[in-house]
């Protein structure tokens, strides 16, 4: 596999800030695996949207260099190229919906694109299948609930085929049912089609369901690794202000009164897999 | 605030002739049809458009009670123009009281501006209520395209009315909200006189306009993300084509223009 994000010593600051003010992303290194399923976890200023606004271009570095699949995000010329590669999905599901019916509106990317209107056709359909929005195509946006306008936000970005997408906190605002529907929605797409997905977060849940999970605080990347691993470094995690998994937390304060239990049990069933193994005698 | 109910270019989905015309050859008919309102003049002309505009509307299968509705706004313009013409046109006396006189050419100028102002505007209601306003838009772009040619922004004017479409029912959410949001702190929107009542909106467009500016900053960038960069290279899903019955509809709209000059010629 090869990598299709790719930064190297990158940092951003705002240009209006005053010097000294330490930058919000700070000599960042990174790849990521095409296919792979990235959740980028942080507390609010860490830095993780900015990073994310630098995967689409939206942003370039003030230092360093990003590569998007081999294009590098500094040259204005790559632009349109690197937004056909990643596509974004936003926190509020409204302000990223630009037509009046469903289908339309996922029309829009391909379009700008200057795809053939036949192949159009053939893509939004699809696009709309993959989220199981299919049967609402005909719908207005605002009527949709919170889940199904981030679904229908999903489609606009498949229907432009891309190869990677990155779901800045896209779950924020959403009620528990409509972040399942999302966060199903792209497991399926990561798993079934082969898209690169890095999902922005603050969720743990949502966080642990990732492949990898790289952990940002102070514009810096703190932890790196698969979930289970990251979750076991309780103290680091709690230092830059984020919680644990509760299954961690409780394993973790057991383990701190003595008992001999493993960190690594994320999923309740697997918590209560542990649990039962300890009052077993 | 009876937000909910303002009815904007309200479209009645249907699959009447004139629900499957195109809304290119529907705009042409519209303008048209009224350029041969205004060439009326007489009885016969009046009653021709007339008779053409109710079996028009016969033929969109939308109840008449719906087009009554969308006449009902302007009762008060068509009465006002209705008394005016009535007592200020000189002529033969009909009826008189005081400084009131009633002509026998008031009651008829009177009669026809009244048919006028209500045509017009059911013959415009025709194409909304059987036109979606986003078919709309996409009909006036194409038709509005040669205009790119003197630098006139085509592409720019429709993105921005279909946009402004799509937000119109968001906006009207979020000012329910607003509205709800001040009256829980104690806004009194209902008492005082116009001024103080006026005053009193201040608290609810302020946040309105401020989080409109939000919203069209994020989906400015959204639309960046989705590679939109104007009107350049850009395709459209949904194609327009002009079929036999469009053709027949703007021949028709043209015949009938036609027709109303030479009564007009005539003085009918």
């Amino acid at each position: 596999m090869s990598a299709i994000i790719k930064a190297e010593n990158l940092t951003f600051s705002y240009p209006d800030e005053p010097a000294g003010h330490p930058p919000v992303l700070d000599n960042i290194s990174l790849e990521i695996e095409a296919g792979s399923f990235v959740a980028i976890l942080g507390h609010n200023g860490s830095g993780k949207s900015t990073l994310a606004k630098h995967i689409n271009a939206l942003l370039t570095p003030t230092q360093g260099k990003l590569w998007v699949d081999g294009l590098d995000t500094s040259d204005p010329d790559n632009l349109l190229d690197i937004r056909g590669k990643v596509g974004m999905v936003f926190q509020n599901p409204d302000n990223q919906i630009v037509a009046s019916v469903v289908e339309e509106d996922v029309a829009f990317g391909p379009e700008n694109m200057g795809v053939p209107p036949l192949e159009i056709r053939e893509r939004v359909d699809r696009a709309l299948k993959m989220v199981g929005m299919y049967d609402l195509r005909e719908h207005a946006p605002h009527l949709l609930s919170g889940g199904q306008k981030q679904r229908v936000a999903i489609a606009g970005i498949i229907a432009m085929m891309p190869r990677c997408i990155v779901l800045d906190e896209a779950t924020a605002m959403l009620d528990p049912v409509g972040r399942r529907e999302t966060v199903d929605t792209i497991r399926t797409l990561n798993e079934k089609y082969g898209i690169t997905v890095v999902l922005i977060t603050h969720h743990m849940d949502e966080a642990a369901q990732a492949q990898r999970l790289i952990v940002m605080a102070g514009g810096k990347i703190i932890d790196d690794g698969p979930p289970k691993e990251v979750f076991q470094h309780v103290e680091t995690l709690r230092a830059s202000g984020l919680a644990v998994p509760e299954t961690v937390a409780l394993l973790y304060e057991l383990r701190k009164s003595g008992l001999p239990v493993p960190l690594d049990a994320l999923s309740d069933e697997e918590c209560a897999a542990v649990l039962a193994g300890l009052l077993r005698p | 605030m009876a937000l909910k109910d303002i009815t904007l270019g309200q479209y009645f989905p249907g699959n009447s002739l004139i629900h499957r015309l195109d809304p290119r050859s529907k705009l042409i008919f519209t303008v048209l049809f009224i350029v041969t309102i205004f060439l009326c003049k007489q009885l016969v002309s009046y009653g021709l458009v007339l008779v053409v505009l109710l079996i028009l509307i016969g033929i969109s299968r939308i109840q008449p009670k719906a087009y009554l509705k969308g006449l009902k706004p302007i009762l008060f313009i068509v009465v006002f123009a209705a008394i005016l013409n009535l007592f200020y046109t000189p002529g033969t006396p009909l009826w008189s009281l005081g400084i009131f006189t009633i002509t026998r050419e008031g009651l008829w100028k009177a009669g026809f501006m009244v048919l006028r102002i209500l045509m017009l505007l059911a013959c415009t209601l025709l194409l909304t209520y059987t036109t979606s306003p986003i078919v709309l838009t996409d009909g006036l772009e194409r038709l509005l395209r040669p205009l790119k040619k003197v630098n006139f922004p085509v592409h720019e004017l429709s993105m921005m009315m279909s946009i402004a479409l799509r937000f119109i029912p968001n906006l009207i959410q979020e000012t329910d909200k607003i509205i709800a949001a001040q009256k829980a702190r104690g806004a009194d929107f209902d008492t005082g006189n116009l001024m103080q009542k006026a005053k009193a909106l201040i608290p609810i467009l302020i946040p309105l306009f401020i989080s409109s500016f939000r919203r069209a900053e994020e989906l400015a960038v959204a639309m960046e993300c989705r590679c939109y960069h104007g009107d350049e290279g850009r395709t459209r899903m949904r194609q327009l084509t002009m079929a036999g019955r469009d053709w027949v509809c703007i021949l028709f709209s043209i015949a009938l223009l036609a027709g109303v000059c030479v009564l007009r010629y005539f003085g009918l």
